[in-house]
Parts: structure tokens; sequence; C-alpha cells
């Protein structure tokens, strides 16, 4: 017992002081830290959005809708495979992740197999003998667009959210196709909401002209058309439809850059096209003089000017009728570029700052409460060995927020609670071992051997319930999220430290009491 | 420097004298729970079933619930919740679930923004759509699932199988009852709550685990006392470490619920319920189980000859 090998004397001691440095610039606010000498560390825990006050969103991509749009412009290929191979079809359609149809010739089903094999190498082709078939997308395709959609849409977030000039948001995938949105400071994210809610893909559409919008809904359709309404513009109006040809003559990816200004006093968004945006565009006007072509914002136009001359400088105007906002959140999104796929937002958890103070606050408050009460208890109780629980108690506080500020763990207030419970529960080891010393000094041991036997013996017990809640914690952090991690995350990381803390400490503190002092009795 | 406070004596508390009316205690409290939860249902937050909770401060005063009422029913959003909480400035809005997915319950706490108007400090928002909320319940039941199978696998490991069994049936009653706390005053049941229901798990079997190591001790030491005795046995000369260690981390939680905050009462109740009904349980649940479950005690004394031989034994 009274055998403590020096190397094992300093990894205890090196391990505490480690703690206490490392823990030691959590005390300071952050402009204080920038004073402190070089050689301390500067690492301080990283508060969570509850308690810095903040918003944090959880998108979805809508990849299956970016999916049944592809499927869409490929329903025409289909149409155009069968026709040329002249083989006859009923029920060509879209119908959930597949563009179903039915061959009409039944001998010339391999003839069709053929045909739609060739229309897009991504699509797998089953025609069933009676004729019914369907196309899909191979799984291993679909995998690669998920996956491709999810970081594209991760990267024009991240641009969208940067030009609103919210500092350091963390933009984060979470599953498979989520992806989560932390910005700190912001507490009222409606309008990075409105902005991340909108997909932005803009096309520059000729408008037919060759019939009226009502011929063309009581059935005479021109062929590669269709109809698109036009964007409301909060004024009451809107609900005027334009027939547009679906081909599209420029899309919005050939931007390169979009600003809000002004024309006649009227709030417009300038555009420049690169260089085969600007060739492609200029053809275009061309051919067209005279005729109107749509400005389509997310299948809705937003105007429909008429060419007036050929626009050759590769860069334009579009009017609306646009507010300064309007106008400005246009140009934002057209710079930032559209999403691959719809979003979704699934989940919103927004905390003002000042709530967040108040939390660190109560949270603090409780925490100093909860220990000074146990600190006091453990005096109360066990006299000088309290002392020295105590002093363990303080080394496992301050190796806990080493720990949390080196792993860069984020605390939350649930965070706060599991410090203030663990702390509870610390201690819980040193009464386990306490009781053993009293017990053997009871049944008469000697002082050394009492104090080895309580130590042994009650480490079986102590390891038993620090694993059962390691075991709720892990559980915790693997299925938990948000401030529930944070919960689990202290108390795992406070189990471990305690076991250290409680075993380690207290006992290297009482044998050094015992070798230095000589006591005669131990005062439990 | 000597404890002021010391409980000198093992005390000699017949326990196993009153399993009777914890066992008793124990049933109709589950089936109490049982039928509150079946027929009243717990009173879910927004985390489980999805909808919008607003904490707004009036900034200039005490707030009109009855004009914010009017302003958020005429948004026809269904049946809005208001109260003040903490302070008369300081209100709880909950708006229900949205029909309509996802996007509508954006909708919906945008509309209440601006129907609500300037002067209202939005202290937090939380809007959890109907598709984040169902996985919320069930990654919440599977860790709750696991983790009293996971505790059960490491008893087993730890001890005999039948140690297991008294181990889990305990911490079972112990989650349930909390739950059950939950359905009798309706108290709001969150993923806070959750994480208090697992924790409670942790603890419990804590406490179980410290009093059936010394009852597997006793076992080996006391080789032909009856096992009543032995668990009393047990049980009292682990009381004073069960009381000690309650309240330290009773003193803790109490801490947390006088100072935590609004955010952390739901957890802290939970908490000290759970420490209380899981002392209890390890004590009249637990212990007197293994009455009941009979461990092998002559395979258990058989591993400790091979293990640790030399540990000394009573006198015949």
């Amino acid at each position: 017992m009274l055998y403590f090998a020096n190397w094992k004397i300093l990894v205890i001691v090196g391990a505490c002081v480690l703690g206490v440095l490392f823990s030691l610039p959590n005390l300071f606010a952050p402009a204080q830290l920038a004073w402190l000498p070089k050689a301390i560390p500067h690492k301080q825990v990283a508060l969570g959005l509850d308690l810095r006050g903040g918003s944090y969103l959880l998108l979805e991509v809508d990849v299956a809708a970016a999916q049944r749009d592809r499927l869409n412009t490929i329903i025409d290929n289909v149409r155009n495979a069968l026709r040329d191979a002249k083989i006859g079809y009923t029920g060509l359609n879209v119908e959930g992740d597949a563009i179903t149809f039915t061959i009409r010739d039944l001998d010339r089903l391999d003839a069709a197999r053929q045909a739609l094999g060739k229309v897009d190498q991504e699509l797998t082709v089953e025609v069933a003998n009676d004729g019914a078939g369907a196309m899909r997308f191979s799984t291993q395709s679909t995998e690669n667009r998920r996956r491709q959609a999810v970081d594209q849409s991760i990267e024009i977030i991240r641009r969208r959210i940067d030009e609103t000039g919210t500092k350091e948001p963390t933009i984060q995938r979470e599953g498979q196709n989520r992806i989560l949105v932390q910005l700190p400071g912001v507490d009222n994210p409606e309008h990075v909401k409105a902005l991340l809610g909108r997909t932005a893909k803009l096309t520059f559409q000729m408008v037919d002209s060759s019939v009226t919008v009502e011929e063309a809904r009581r059935g005479r359709m021109p062929p590669g058309t269709e109809i698109l309404q036009a964007v409301e513009d909060g004024r009451g109006r809107g609900g005027s439809a334009y027939l547009v040809r679906k081909r599209v003559m420029v899309g919005g990816d050939t931007l390169v850059d979009a600003q809000a200004t002004f024309q006649n006093n009227e709030p417009v968004v300038s555009f420049r096209f690169d260089g085969t945006g600007a060739k492609r565009f200029g053809d275009a006007t061309r051919e067209n003089v005279g005729k109107p072509f749509a400005i389509v914002l997310d299948n809705k136009v937003i105007s429909a000017p008429v060419i007036r001359e050929p626009i050759l400088g590769g860069s334009g105007v579009i009017s609306g009728s646009f507010t300064v906002q309007t106008a400005s959140d246009l140009a934002l999104l057209l710079r930032a570029g559209a999403l691959p796929a719809p979003i979704s937002i699934l989940e919103e958890r927004s905390v003002g700052a000042e709530l967040g103070a108040d939390s660190i606050h109560a949270g603090a408050v409780a925490s100093i409460v909860g220990v000074a009460l146990v600190v006091v208890f453990m005096v109360l109780f066990y006299g000088l060995f309290g002392i020295f629980a105590d002093i363990a108690l303080f080394f496992n506080l301050c190796l806990m927020l080493a720990a949390l500020s080196l792993l860069g763990a984020t605390l939350t207030l649930p965070g706060i609670a599991g410090i203030a419970l663990t702390m509870g529960m610390a201690v819980d080891a040193n009464v386990l071992i306490y009781e053993r010393i009293r017990e053997e000094l009871r049944s008469g041991r000697t002082m050394l051997s009492s104090l080895e036997a309580g130590f042994t013996r009650a480490f079986g017990t102590i390891l038993d319930s620090h694993v059962t809640t390691l075991v709720a914690g892990v559980l915790l952090y693997w299925l938990g999220s948000g401030p529930i991690k944070g919960f689990a995350v202290t108390l795992s990381i406070g189990v471990l430290t305690s076991l250290f803390s409680a075993i380690l400490v207290t006992r290297l503190l009482i044998v050094t009491w015992v070798r230095q002092l000589k006591p005669k009795a131990i005062p439990l | 420097m000597r404890p002021l406070i010391v409980i000198r004596r093992v005390p000699k508390i017949d326990f196993m004298r009153w399993h009777f009316f914890g066992f008793a205690f124990s049933g109709v409290l589950t089936v109490v729970t049982i039928v509150l939860f079946l027929m009243q249902g717990l009173n879910y937050g927004i985390d489980f079933v999805g909808g919008t909770l607003i904490e707004a401060r009036n900034i200039s005063g005490p707030a009109d619930l009855a004009a914010m009422r009017a302003r958020l029913e005429a948004l026809h959003l269904g049946d809005p919740s208001l109260q003040t909480f903490g302070s008369p400035q300081d209100v709880l809005i909950r708006l229900p679930q949205q029909p309509g997915g996802d996007a509508a319950q954006m909708k919906a706490v945008q509309q209440a923004r601006e129907a609500l108007g300037p002067g209202i400090d939005y202290r937090r928002v939380e809007v959890v759509g109907p598709s984040v909320g169902g996985e919320l319940i069930r990654a919440g039941v599977l860790a709750t699932v696991l983790a009293l199978g996971a505790i059960m696998i490491y008893i087993w490991f730890r001890f005999e199988w039948q140690f297991g069994i008294g181990a889990t049936l305990s911490t079972l009653h112990d989650v349930v009852t909390t739950v059950g706390l939950f359905a009798i005053f309706q108290l709001e049941f969150n993923l806070t709550t959750l994480a208090a229901i697992l924790t409670i798990a942790g603890y419990s079997i804590n406490d179980t685990v410290v009093i059936y190591d010394r009852v597997r001790e006793s076992m080996r030491k006391y080789r032909t006392m009856s096992l009543r005795e032995l668990i009393n046995l047990a049980l009292n000369e682990t009381l004073s470490r069960t009381i000690l260690t309650v309240s330290t981390v009773a003193l803790a939680v109490l801490a947390l619920l006088i100072f935590g905050g609004q955010v952390l009462r739901g957890f802290s109740i939970a908490m000290l319920w759970g420490i209380a009904i899981g002392t209890y349980s390890s004590l009249f649940i637990a212990a007197p189980l293994l009455y009941y479950v009979q461990p092998n005690r002559r395979a258990i004394a058989r591993s400790d000859d091979a293990r640790e031989p030399g540990v000394e034994r009573a006198p015949r």
C-alpha cells in the first residue's frame, strides 16, 4: 500500500498538472485570453448553440425529387427512341423512381430492350414478357447521384450562408441525405431559411406565341412547350401564365456574377454570363429579335421581355416587380448557384443570445452550488479523508474541462447538467473505498492493511458501477442528437476521469499523508 | 481531522421482512403506470410529436396573453397553447403539428412571428417536423432497450445469470415508474427526459451492483448462512454507503433543480425521482429478488476458490 513507484507518482502528478493547465483557459474571457503568455494553452471548451445563442437547422436534400426531375427529362428521349425504332407503346409515364410503359408489339420486345438500353447508360431497362416495362437508375448510380447532390448542396448552402455574412457557420453532412447547419449568433433564421428553401434554378427560355395560353390549356399545346405561372409579385397580381418552350436557351449555371442595382429607380438584378453563356445568349437573341423570352426561376416566370436587339455583351438585367430585399436575395442566390435538388427544413432550434447567457449563468450557479454541497458533505462525513476526496474532485473537474477543451467537444446545457451530476457520482468511488476501510478497521485489522484492503476490495465494485454508467453514456452519445450528445460526452468523460481521480489521486494523497505524518490511527 | 458525523454501528434492519411490501408497492406502481400510459398517454414534447415551441419575452412589460392568443388563433394554425413561466413577461407558446409536412411547420413559425409583431424577444424557437419526430422516438426507445440489454449482459459476465435477472427487473421497474411519474403529472416528456431515464438506468444498476457485489462476497465468506440472512447482512453492511451516495447525488441534482433554470427542470425532476426509486428498488426489489432466483452458491464459492485462494472464512 505504501509503495508507490516513482513513475506512477510522476504520471499521476503530471496528469493533474496537465489537467489544471489545460482547463485554465476556460476561466478567462476570450478577450483576456489574448494577453496570456504563449506557453499556456489557449483552447477553450466550445459552447453549444443553446449556450452561446444561435440557430440549428436540420435540412434534408430531396434526392428523390431530383431523380424524378431527371426522369422527366429522359422520358422525351425514351419516347424518341421508341418512335425511331417504330415500336408501339402505351402509358409512358414517370411513376415513383421509374419510367414505366407498356410495349404493344409483343413480338418486338427484344428490339425494344435494345433501343431503350441506348437511351441512358445509368438506367437499367426491364421489359417483362407481357410488355410491361420499367427503367430505373441502377443502385450504383442512384448512390453516386445522391452523394453528389448532397455534397453539391453543402457547397452551395455554404456559399449562400457566407454571402449573408454569418460568422463561423458549421455546415456538415448528417446521415445519408441530411445536412446540419449551425449558425452561431443568429437568433432569427427566417431570412436564412428563406434563402435555403429556394432551389434558385434560373433559365432563359423562349416564349411560344404561336397559340395563346388559353388555347394551349384547351389541348392545343404545341410539342415541346409547357405552361409556366408568373411569380406572384406581392401586390396581389400574378396568376398570369406563359406558354414557354421547354428547351433552355441558357441556364443560370453559366452566370458569373449577379448584383442588385437600380434601373429607372426600380430595383433590378444585373448579371453577367461566362464565355459560353454569352455566346449562346448572343446567338439566341440574334435569331429571335422581336420575340419575347422568359426569365424563369424555379419554374416560375419572373418576366418575359421582348428581345429588341441581339444582346452580345454577355450581360443583362432582370427586371420584375422586385423590392430592394428580393432583388438582393435573388442576386445572392444567383451568385451562389442553384441547388441540385430541393431542400426541406426538418428541424429548427434557435436560441437567443440572452437566453444562452442566462443558461450559462444558471448552469454555472447550479454546478457551483452542487459541488459546494458535495464538498461540505464529504468533509462532514469523512473529515480529513473527505478533504482528500474533495481535492480529488477538484482535479476531476479540471481533467473533465481539459478533456472537453482538448477533444473539441461542445458543451451544452445538458452537458453542464452532466458535469454537475458526475460531481455527485464521482465521490461514490470515495464513499465505497472509505466505507470499506471503516469496515476493515472494525473487523480488527491494522491501519495499513485496512487501507490496503479498502482500496483493493472496493475496486471491483467501482469498476462495475462505472462501466454500467459508461454503457448508458455511450448509447446516449450514439443515439442522441444535439444537446443530448453534449450530456453523453460530459457524462462519459466524467466517468473516466473520476475513475482516475477517485482511485489514484485519493490513494496517492493518503499514501503521502501516511508517509509524511506517520499517523497512529485513521480518522474515520 | 475526524469526521463530524459517523455511522458507527452496522444497522440490523430486517429488509427481507419488508420485501413483500416492496413487491406490492412496486407492483401497484407499475400497473398504475401501464394503465395511465395506455389510457392517458404521455405529454410528449415537440421532440417527439413535432410542432413548434416558442419562448417569447415581451420587452415592454407583462405579456398580454389574451391578445397574443387572439393573434395566433387568427392564423388558424390549430389550437395554440400559451402560458407564462418564470416571469409575467415570459410566455411559452406551443403550436401543434401542422398538416402538410415539414415545410408547413416552417411556414407556421414564420407566420407566428409576423402575427406577434415587434416588441417581442424570441428567446427560444424550436420547430420539429413530422419526419424527425418519429425517428427520435425510435432512437429513444432503441437506446433504452439497448442500454438495458447491454447492462444485463455485463452483469451476466461479472456475476451469475440469476443476478442479471434481478438487476434487469429492478432497473426496468425504475425506468417504467419514471415514465409513470411523467404520465401521472403529465410533465412534458422530451429528449432531455429520455437522457434522464437512461442516466437513471445507469445509476440504479450501479446501486444494485454494489449490493450484489456484497451479497456474492458474503456467499463466499459465510457458506452456511441462509440466503435470507445473507441478503439482509449485505444490505445492512452497504447501507451507510447507500445513504451517503444517494445523498451526494441528490444534493447535486437538487442544485440543478433549484438553480438550473427552466430548460433543465424536467431533467432534474426525472433524475431526483430516479435516484429515489433507484435506491429503493436496489434495497427492496433487486436484493430480495435474489432470494427467489436462488443463485448457485456452490458455483460461486468454487469460482472463489479458483481465483483467490486464502480468503478468510468465517469460523464454522
